[in-house]
């Protein structure tokens, strides 16, 4: 209990410290290159529930990213609806995918199952292209509401509703992996049969996994149409954000809730920087090179090259 | 005659065109040691995955404690009070020995209490150490399981097993590769495990072993019960001989 005491102060702290920079600092710009990082620490503990702890690689996380956007955007459309509403109705939706992509693990396993994942966000971008409610391929204009009493801009209060996201999704990654759920989705990851000759339900854990973890990503993109002012499928359902969501808790560690954050930290930030300082195409190829430079040589993570480092420091 | 704990009722598992259970019958008395013997490719282990659920699309019918558990998955099996352990043992290999064995009793044992916090968790850790401890696997608790030899890794097998509490615990070859003085401990506690009232099926290539422990053998042969009885009788039987002893 103590240390979500812990957890709980350094969250509160650092949703304090996102309001209070959106009165102190001017420069909008970093509230724009911010919002981006915070998505993707949503994106990484999203994916690390199912992909790190049952061990089921998502690859068609961009599908849920997006359809979360385009609900979002059906819903502002057609009844100009409140935010909150687009937020519940978009991971209601996306989380009811995750459902179904959980049901998939009935029958797919391993390498199978992410092929699916991957036609899954073929099928959802085909569907949005040709839904022309929402501007099919051609894409639709969103135009931001006022700036809401208290922030400066509309982009600083979706900055400080991205950070209370990413909080939310890292305590509920937390929660998951702290409890005894956690411990049945490592089992099932190692071994489905001996975890369910022990007592673990394998599919109800693997579906709740794969449900949370779905609604999360498309909690992750709900707000992306606001704050861009635009959405169009290609860049919706980039494969920056497949690929990302995946290298970010594997270049962190996926092991704990920790690993993700600091993944997507790290690789978020580096993008953004090397987006405005060397060019925006090359943010991809940089997150692909780490991607393989870990998985080759440290499989761990960021978290497992510390705790070799920790543990060959003790021995001494 | 008291009601028998496990019925299995002419069940047939047929893999394509091939009968690996054929109209197998067998009931199992509650606080019996029942060994299955017969040769590699019998069906034992298939009527093991039968029993617990592991293969589904099987003829006949399963009932336990006056149940049919035909329909169950194998985890409500388990919670019922079947626990098994694996020919080809399957540790959680990236948890620790402490982990493996509080999943069983997590989510079999005790699965109110561990959705209760800390307290709760450390009871449940040192109920696994005990465990552990009772295997001689205590050293080590925390290491992961994949650094287990072949032979501690059959110990946790059984380990986890008895964690889930079960009244029927059926162990397909826990003791191949134990040496002889292993055998005889994992025997002993075996006796111990029965002499509380836990019902045991025991698959075994061991014949000193299942011969010591079993009250009654069953041999199976090409998804058929060929011959049942005392093990003595078995032993002596011309058709196992036969069949099995290749004598």
């Amino acid at each position: 209990m103590r240390d979500w005491l812990i957890f709980g102060i350094g969250a509160a702290a650092l949703l304090a410290g996102a309001v209070v920079v959106t009165q102190t600092i001017e420069n909008e710009y970093f509230f724009f290159a911010s919002y981006v990082v915070l998505q993707f620490v949503v994106l990484a503990t999203a994916w690390n529930i199912l992909g790190g702890y049952a061990g089921y690689v998502n690859f068609g996380s961009a599908a849920f990213f997006a359809i979360g956007a385009y609900i979002a955007v059906a819903l502002f459309k057609a009844f100009q609806a409140p935010l909150l509403a687009q937020l519940l109705a978009a991971m209601a939706v996306t989380g009811l995918m995750g459902f179904a992509v959980g049901a998939l693990t009935m029958r797919l396993r391993g390498v199978f199952f992410s092929i699916a994942t991957v036609a899954i966000a073929v099928i959802c971008e085909t569907l949005v292209v040709n839904w022309g409610f929402v501007g099919g391929a051609r894409g639709t204009a969103i135009l931001q509401p006022s700036a809401p009493p208290l922030f400066g801009s509309y982009t600083r209060m979706l900055f400080v509703a991205m950070a209370l996201f990413a909080v939310l999704s890292v305590a509920i990654a937390r929660y998951i992996e702290t409890s005894w759920i956690g411990r049945g989705l490592r089992a099932l990851r190692d071994s489905e049969e001996a975890a369910e000759s022990l007592g673990v339900p394998t599919l109800k854990l693997k579906l709740f996994a794969a449900t949370a973890s779905g609604a999360l990503m498309g909690l992750a993109g709900a707000p992306f149409a606001l704050y861009m002012s635009f959405i169009e499928p290609t860049s919706a359902f980039s494969l920056n954000y497949a690929v990302s969501a995946l290298a970010m808790p594997i270049v962190g560690g996926t092991g704990s809730w920790i690993g993700p954050v600091i993944g997507a930290l790290l690789l978020g930030s580096v993008q953004q920087i090397v987006t405005v300082t060397v060019s925006s195409e090359l943010n991809v190829l940089i997150v692909g090179l780490l991607l393989v430079a870990f998985v080759v040589a440290a499989p761990q993570g960021i978290l497992g090259l510390l705790q070799r480092l920790f543990r060959s420091r003790g021995a001494k | 005659m008291t009601a028998a704990l496990l019925d299995v009722q002419s069940v047939s598992k047929r893999f394509g065109g091939f009968a690996a259970l054929t109209e197998v019958s067998l009931a199992v008395r509650p606080g019996e040691r029942l060994g299955i013997i017969g040769p590699n490719g019998s069906g034992k282990t298939t009527l093991i995955n039968c029993i617990c659920g592991a293969l589904r699309g099987h003829r006949g019918t399963i009932v336990f404690e006056g149940h049919d558990i035909t329909g169950l998955a194998p985890y409500q099996r388990t919670r019922l009070g079947i626990a098994r352990s694996f020919q080809i043992p399957r540790p959680f290999s990236s948890m620790s020995l402490v982990d493996n064995v509080a999943v069983p009793l997590e989510y079999v044992a005790h699965r109110y209490l561990a959705h209760r916090g800390p307290v709760a968790a450390a009871d449940i850790r040192a109920e696994a150490l005990a465990i552990l401890d009772q295997m001689g696997l205590q050293g080590g608790a925390d290491a992961p399981a994949a650094t287990l030899t072949q032979v501690g890794l059959r110990k946790l097998e059984l380990a986890r097993a008895m964690a889930a509490r079960p009244r029927l615990l059926i162990l397909d070859e826990v003791m191949a590769g134990l040496s002889s003085a292993e055998v005889d401990e994992v025997l002993t506690l075996l006796f111990t495990l029965s002499g509380r009232g836990v019902t045991i099926v025991m698959i075994e290539h061991i014949m000193r072993a299942i011969m010591r422990f079993s009250e009654r053998v069953v041999c199976l042969d090409a998804g058929r019960v060929m011959a049942e009885g005392p093990p003595a009788a078995i032993a002596a039987d011309p058709m196992v001989r036969r069949i099995y002893l290749g004598a």
